[in-house]
């Protein structure tokens, strides 16, 4: 529920846009048919969109998946500054790298693909939406003993807190293996929890 | 554990025969048309792409066919309802029914894919002189079809991506639409006839082992009048149109269930936030463990939203518990006046539509003499409907059922937000001891989270005869469950007996349980067995 964010899913058309021209331009090449050479551009420009598009930008509400590996490519991008956040320049750039690959064959579903993709990125502009980057969250050192409170020398069964007079040592492993402490067990005692 | 394997293995097979079948029909139709006499001419002049694009298009087509039917949800429930074919595993192939759609689907893109490639390479072949394959492409029917399908398959992956689906399902709902293009260019696909063979009556004048290297007599010589052609007629419609029609039926039972009334008979809300609905519906039937998909037009015309029964079917009416853990579900609980507001009378409820029930049952409890129900977190709320049910069976009716002793295990972080599950086990406690029956139902609940208050205020009660978290006679108890000791107390309780072990929670859980029922079970094939029943719900 919520609001349809378009731009996500004009995301993946170009990408997917992307990767067929990409491949009708491989077909071309491969296949030496006249007017190949559009298909070496097709190819150019498929792996340049694909490049462009990887990084998927950042919800308005919620959290957004990252694609695999996508932190590299989005520095890049971000580098274009308002031209990589402007949809409305998407749009346009997409629209006009679409047009030689039209005039291939092995190209035009790559055309039409890429073209579907620009208009929706123009609904998305018209409707205010911005690629934010998303940017990697620094990571929060673990305050080591801010939160817990003196552990407890003793393993159980202990006597309540206020019977406890010695001072406990650092560290949150409680019990494993041997206790160090006053006590000592009769028998040995193991965590039989499967 | 011949159950896993038999319940993974079934998976692997119907994959595996999936593929099997469009290898089969691929290669077959690949070596026809590479021998056939009829498309001699025709593969003098494409090549054995003839042969690779008509392959894949049979791959196509067969994929086509079958990608409607694993979302006929009612077919399915219907399927799974008839007891002649669907036993156990068969049936838990059932569920899997989304992941099999996923398949075809990746199946028909592959296809298409191959078939997109090829067909640009036999249109852009010199040797077809076709002059201009821009134009050919976009004038002929078979061009624009082909276009116009490759377009809307296209449309609905990038719509359909994980990503998508999550961030906004109607966005993805409404482009899986555009399947309709989809299917009605697919059958006019081929009406264009482009695929021209040799008439059979050309080929009886003709002869082709003679003719052929005779090229320059054709007109001439007697044995070679000039081949007569003509295309093959579409066959794409003749595939599809059974699960197309089967399809439409779908929609019209859902729009008809959509219609049905739906009768609210008591809204309870609880104070943790879960709303309670009791509803009734013509010709209802459920079974515990079941679930059914909610819909309310007033908040989304379009969502419909799954939810576990909570009631028994023994009950005259059907409830579900909601929890108001999102946006729809806390407009409906805002709807129903579950947000403190007292519901004016004037304002009326929203109207409600029930699809369902699907789902697998726990039926199998009854069919043990002792069962084990272990829940963990939210998997408490299909064993609500199987307790009431269990209630029903055993102390109302007349007839004793097998099933003489149950032991209910929960684990559960936040108690709070199933208080409403912990007075179901107050009432049940009650009843049965009224009954004097106290000894059918054993229950444990493990809380797993705490803080040191509450641990404090825990061990300050501890001595009471009641639970001070939840009020009843059996004490909580605090961390995770020893199964080991739960499960050598059972097999010690009851020393030839087949137990039977149902489970609802988390995977990881699910791995354990199942290496206890393999370690409990004895040998002697009259001791105790423990039978895992691995249902996801």
């Amino acid at each position: 529920m919520g609001q349809i964010e378009w731009a996500m899913w004009a995301n993946e058309q170009a990408l997917a846009s992307g990767l067929i021209l990409i491949t009708g331009g491989i077909v071309a090449t491969a296949g030496q048919f006249t007017q190949w050479y559009f298909g070496a551009y097709s190819i150019v420009a498929g792996v340049f969109i694909c490049l462009l598009e990887y990084p998927r930008g950042k919800r308005r509400k919620g959290s957004t998946m990252e694609r695999c590996g996508q932190k590299y490519m989005t520095k890049v991008v971000k580098l274009f500054g308002p031209l990589s956040r402007n949809y409305y320049f998407r749009a346009f750039l997409h629209l006009g790298l679409s047009v030689p690959a039209g005039f291939l064959l092995a190209t035009i579903l790559g055309t039409a693909c890429l073209a579907i993709a620009s208009v929706i990125y123009l609904l998305a502009a018209t409707r205010g939406e911005q690629w934010t980057p998303i940017e990697p969250k620094p990571k929060e050192r673990p305050q080591v003993g801010g939160t817990i409170k003196q552990p407890p020398s003793n393993p159980p069964p202990r006597p309540p807190a206020e019977a406890r007079k010695k001072p406990s040592e650092e560290g949150e492993e409680v019990v494993a293996g041997a206790p160090s402490g006053p006590q000592e067990n009769p028998i040995p005692v193991t965590d039989e929890v499967v | 554990m011949g159950c896993w394997i038999l319940n993974e293995s079934l998976s692997v097979m119907f994959v595996l025969s999936w593929l099997g079948v469009n290898f089969y029909l691929f290669i077959d139709t690949f070596c026809w048309y590479e021998e056939e006499e009829s498309f001699f001419y025709t593969r003098v002049i494409l090549g054995s792409a003839l042969a690779w694009a008509r392959a894949s298009a049979v791959c196509l087509n067969f994929n086509c066919m079958l990608i409607l039917i694993p979302v006929s949800r009612n077919l399915i429930s219907f399927i799974r309802g008839s007891t002649i074919c669907c036993r156990g595993p068969w049936r838990r192939q059932l569920d899997k029914n989304l992941k099999f759609h996923k398949l075809v689907a990746y199946g028909i893109a592959v296809n298409a894919t191959l078939l997109d490639s090829l067909l640009t390479v036999n249109l852009e072949d010199p040797s077809n002189r076709i002059a201009n394959p821009t134009t050919e492409l976009l004038t002929t029917i078979a061009g624009i079809t082909g276009l116009v399908i490759s377009l809307a398959l296209i449309l609905i992956v990038t719509s359909s991506t994980e990503f998508i689906r999550q961030t906004s399902y109607e966005l993805f709902w409404y482009t899986h639409h555009i399947f309709i293009i989809f299917f009605i260019s697919l059958a006019i696909h081929g009406a264009g006839r482009m695929v021209r063979g040799q008439t059979p009556e050309s080929l009886l004048l003709h002869n082709i082992t003679f003719c052929r290297d005779h090229y320059a007599e054709w007109k001439a010589a007697a044995q070679c009048p000039v081949p007569q052609f003509s295309g093959k007629e579409p066959s794409a419609w003749k595939w599809v149109l059974g699960p197309v029609v089967l399809y439409a039926c779908e929609r019209v039972i859902r729009f008809w269930r959509f219609q049905q009334e739906v009768v609210i008979t008591k809204v309870i809300s609880h104070p943790s936030g879960v709303l309670e609905l009791h509803m009734k519906k013509r010709s209802f039937a459920m079974a515990p463990g079941q679930y059914i998909l909610i819909q309310c037009p007033a908040i989304s015309s379009l969502q419909w939203h799954p939810f576990t029964l909570t009631s028994a079917p023994e009950e005259d009416f059907f409830s579900v518990h909601v929890r108001a853990a999102g946006d729809w579900t806390r407009a409906l609980c805002e709807a129903f006046g579950a947000d403190g507001q007292a519901p004016e009378e004037s304002r009326s409820r929203p109207r409600l539509a029930v699809d369902g029930p699907f789902g697998a049952t726990l039926t199998d409890v009854f069919h043990y003499p002792v069962s084990m129900c272990i829940a963990a977190g939210i998997g408490v709320t299909p064993f609500a409907a199987l307790l009431k049910s269990i209630w029903y069976k055993c102390c109302e009716s007349q007839t004793q059922p097998k099933l003489n002793k149950v032991y209910f295990y929960w684990i559960c972080r936040d108690p709070s937000a199933f208080e409403w599950f912990a007075d179901l086990l107050l009432s049940l406690e009650t009843r049965m001891s009224e009954q004097g029956k106290t000894h059918l139902l054993s229950y444990h609940i493990f809380l797993t989270g705490w803080d040191e208050n509450q641990a404090i205020h825990i061990a300050l009660h501890w001595d009471e005869n009641t639970d001070v978290i939840t009020g009843l006679k059996q004490k909580t108890f605090y961390g995770r469950p020893n199964w080991n000791n739960e499960f050598r107390q059972i097999a010690y309780n009851h020393p030839s007996s087949s137990i039977g072990v149902f489970f609802c929670g988390p995977k990881a859980l699910s791995k354990t349980l199942r290496r206890m029922c393999r370690l409990h079970s004895s040998a002697d094939p009259r001791g105790v067995h423990f039978y895992y029943n691995k249902e996801s719900f």
